[in-house]
């Protein structure tokens, strides 16, 4: 269970997220809209410790990630993250990029991470790409890979911050699926995204923030299909 | 009008003696490369860190070493510590100077070259539960030595062709040294400087020659 309790979070003067709360429970799958700048993203990077914060308190599994205590390399290895700059290693092989974490953090062996690895990949759909480099895949396979990557360290939790807004538009739908098949795997997911059908379909509840605050939340069918705010249908007719 | 004639028999008798040299010269610059690069490494963190005083001394020695004539840094090392009651050989201050020369271009170079890699991925081999250390070594610096490498090879090249300063501080085993010794004895001066700058040529193609082959092997994408 992911507990977000009044977050604050500022870069220098400019205060991005402003008291946030959000639970989300195990095989749960929340996905969080609204507009540039409204915060979602950052909130993203401080549920895994990427990005601190300066109020409030974040708990995966009981375990506070904002504590100077808290061993946030062994936490990260339970959240998976997808970037929206999918961020491959280039001088890594497909295989090489998905093997790494497993060998190098949960210290595998070889042949026990290779046969994880090559079962993510195949997952994903990129079984017969195992020798190529990343800057020899289009956009939509990379970011399949980097999901790869990061299920390939059998995470309890998802985060995907935006994870279809760098690609062309005809490679979004191959992303999607993948997420849509893990959705549906069971996986407890946070999704960041600018896909409102996709949203409404996959998620359990959707939620809206608008200037750093969560402005509206509820079943999908509730916050997209017939929202109470009028912000929120604003940003929903501004989005279509 | 022009009434020199060429004698190359005693310049090439010397040939041996002038390898012999050669290899003290390639010797000295690889070594001058190899404590540049640690230093360079320490410069490069020295001069990303929080305290004033590391950051003004790495940036001190950046910026000398790259605005100062290498020929003044041998020389200071050599008489100036010497007038301090520190006496350093010839060679120990000839390293020194090409070394101190070196580390500065070095981690100039290497600063560009980290501002090449894009901090996401720092971010991205973090979020999957690596240690900063880790992401450096497995992430960051592989990426990092292939940017640097080209720069990394002319430095080389250029520590050779300043191991020839080393006769100013009176260096006399070098192919500089070597060279100058027969030149003074016979005033066959363009002769054997000919010669002599034929072989530094050669080392120099050598380790770009070599570096290809190498960066062939290490960079497969």
């Amino acid at each position: 269970m992911i507990e977000i309790e009044n977050v604050h979070k500022s870069f220098g003067d400019l205060e991005v997220v402003k008291g946030v709360s959000l639970t989300v429970d195990k095989g749960e799958v929340v996905s969080i809209i609204g507009g540039s700048g409204s915060g979602k993203s950052t909130l993203l990077m401080c549920i895994n410790g990427l990005e601190p914060i300066h109020k409030g308190s974040i708990r995966v599994d009981g375990i506070e990630v904002h504590d100077r205590t808290t061993d946030l390399n062994r936490l990260r290895q339970k959240i998976g993250i997808v970037f929206q700059q999918w961020n491959a290693f280039p001088h890594l092989t497909v295989l090489e990029n998905v093997m790494l974490a497993p060998r190098k953090v949960l210290g595998k062996s070889k042949q026990e991470a290779e046969a994880l690895a090559l079962q993510q990949l195949e997952h994903v759909g990129l079984g017969d790409k195992l020798k190529a480099f990343p800057g020899k895949l289009s956009g939509g396979q990379q970011q399949r890979m980097a999901i790869a990557r990061a299920l390939a360290m059998s995470p309890d939790y998802m985060l995907f911050d935006e994870a279809t807004s760098a690609l062309d538009p005809q490679l979004v739908g191959e992303v999607l699926d993948t997420m849509r098949m893990l959705a549906e795997d069971g996986m407890t997911m946070v999704l960041v995204t600018h896909e409102i059908r996709f949203a409404r379909d996959v998620s359990d509840r959707v939620a809206f923030f608008c200037d750093g605050r969560v402005h509206e939340i509820g079943p999908p069918d509730q916050v997209i299909g017939n929202p109470v705010q009028p912000e929120t249908a604003a940003f929903l007719k501004s989005v279509k | 009008m022009f009434d020199y004639s060429f004698q190359w028999r005693p310049a090439l008798r010397a040939l041996p003696d002038m390898l012999a040299g050669a290899w003290v010269t390639f010797e000295t610059a690889a070594l001058s490369m190899i404590f540049g690069v640690l230093i360079a490494l320490v410069l490069t963190v020295m001069r990303q860190a929080r305290h004033p005083l590391l950051r003004g001394v790495g940036n001190g020695w950046v910026s000398i070493a790259r605005n100062t004539p290498s020929l003044f840094q041998i020389y200071i090392l050599y008489f100036g510590l010497g007038s301090l009651g520190l006496h350093v050989s010839s060679w120990l201050a000839l390293l020194a100077g090409i070394t101190f020369n070196n580390a500065g271009y070095l981690a100039e170079n290497f600063r560009g070259g980290l501002k090449a890699v894009p901090s996401t991925q720092m971010r991205a081999a973090r979020s999957l539960g690596m240690s900063a250390w880790q992401a450096y070594l497995m992430i960051i610096v592989p990426q990092l030595l292939r940017i640097v490498f080209y720069p990394l090879t002319n430095q080389m090249v250029w520590a050779v062709l300043m191991t020839s300063l080393g006769v100013v501080v009176g260096l006399n085993n070098d192919l500089t040294g070597v060279t100058q010794e027969y030149n003074v004895k016979t005033f066959r001066t363009f002769e054997y400087f000919a010669l002599a700058a034929l072989l530094y040529y050669l080392i120099a193609k050598l380790i770009v020659g070599l570096a290809r082959l190498l960066s062939w092997r290490l960079f497969r994408y």
